[in-house]
């Protein structure tokens, strides 16, 4: 067991990480500002939402329930299922922490777990410290809240065409980081693909589309790593890939 | 607006996603035992890109066409083992230039 020994990932390493992620939070949460202007929401209820929340699919529909007066209990069930894949994420992290990780610090970082920040913390390799999640963590955190900010306040800044081009950041990030394990691991390769083949079921037939795009991920997800588990497990050496 | 209805509101919300998140990172503490559980969580990250990726991406920009370039240059600059943010910056400028020529040969 490697429990002991401790992240050589620096806390600027956290940072260099998270620029792609920022930058690709700037457009989407400039999208949500605008989208929550739109609604009525002033800006500080939306810089509000999105300083406290930083999900993008669960803060679009808890501002379509506040716009249309919903119930608390709804608001409360809406973000149990479309948020319900970062306890999924979480417990998928939790271990890969090194040791000198304290209960404090996961209440703090706990916080920070996005799709884009589990990803990328999930595919370094070896176990991640503390420093290196707050390092990941910030700039995506002010970039979310600032894109929020000009999105409500100023509206249309960046031209469409630009705005547009950017939507495609955090896909493009995705793709990086699991191209290379699938391209080394027959497992990886496979999970990846049913994965994405359930997902365009989802997506593209239409008994399925009054499943959310949050609970339709969860499905996905599970199904695709159970299976991969049961037909390609690892060798035990194989851990911190 | 921000009445104490929308400070309910939001509090209910930021609540319940912080719950989520917070809850399994603090109970599992110890490394998981099962060989089963250990597999599968190693191939939930992965499984969760794959599905949120595709076929999202090709709705990610404001036309499939540029969609489709900016992918596929991803796709190039992922298969050469390129960082994150040149990858997605590749991705970006693919989907950019090409909406351009788009709007230019309109």
């Amino acid at each position: 067991m490697d429990s002991t020994k401790l992240s050589e990932y620096k806390f600027t390493d956290g940072l260099r990480d998270g620029i792609p992620i920022g930058l690709g939070y700037l457009s989407v949460s400039f999208s949500f500002g605008i989208a929550a202007a739109g609604k009525g929401v002033s800006i500080f209820s939306a810089l509000l939402i999105s300083m406290t929340n930083l999900t993008s699919a669960g803060q679009l529909a808890g501002l379509g329930i506040i716009a249309a007066g919903g119930t608390l209990i709804e608001m409360i069930l809406t973000q149990l299922v479309i948020n319900m894949r970062y306890a999924l994420m979480s417990i998928s992290l939790s271990q890969k922490l090194d040791s000198s990780f304290t209960v404090g610090q996961r209440l703090g970082t706990s916080f920070g777990m996005t799709d884009e920040i589990f990803a990328v913390a999930a595919g370094k390799k070896g176990d991640i410290g503390v420093k290196y999640m707050y390092g990941l963590i910030l700039i995506p955190f002010l970039c979310w809240s600032l894109g929020t900010f000009l999105g409500a306040a100023a509206g249309e800044i960046l031209p469409d065409m630009l705005k547009s081009a950017l939507g495609i950041a955090i896909y493009g990030m995705f793709l990086a980081i699991f191209i290379p394990p699938a391209r080394k691991s027959v497992g990886v390769f496979s999970v990846v693909a049913f994965s994405a083949a359930m997902s365009c079921c989802f997506k593209y037939i239409s008994i399925f589309s009054g499943i959310s795009s949050g609970f339709s991920i969860i499905i996905c997800a599970l199904t695709a790593s159970v299976l991969g588990a049961l037909i390609f497990p690892k060798k035990e050496d194989e851990d911190d890939a | 607006m921000l009445d104490s209805k929308m400070l309910l509101y939001i509090l209910v919300m930021a609540l319940v996603t912080y719950l989520i998140r917070m809850i399994p990172f603090v109970l599992c503490r110890k490394k998981i035992q099962s060989k089963f559980l250990r597999n599968m969580l190693y191939y939930v990250p992965y499984a969760v890109l794959g599905a949120m990726t595709i076929p999202a991406i090709l709705y990610s920009t404001s036309s499939m066409i540029s969609a489709v370039v900016g992918l596929g240059l991803a796709l190039f600059f992922a298969f050469r083992n390129k960082s994150l943010i040149v990858v997605a910056a590749a991705a970006c400028a693919g989907a950019f230039v090409t909406e351009l020529i788009m709007s230019l040969a309109i």
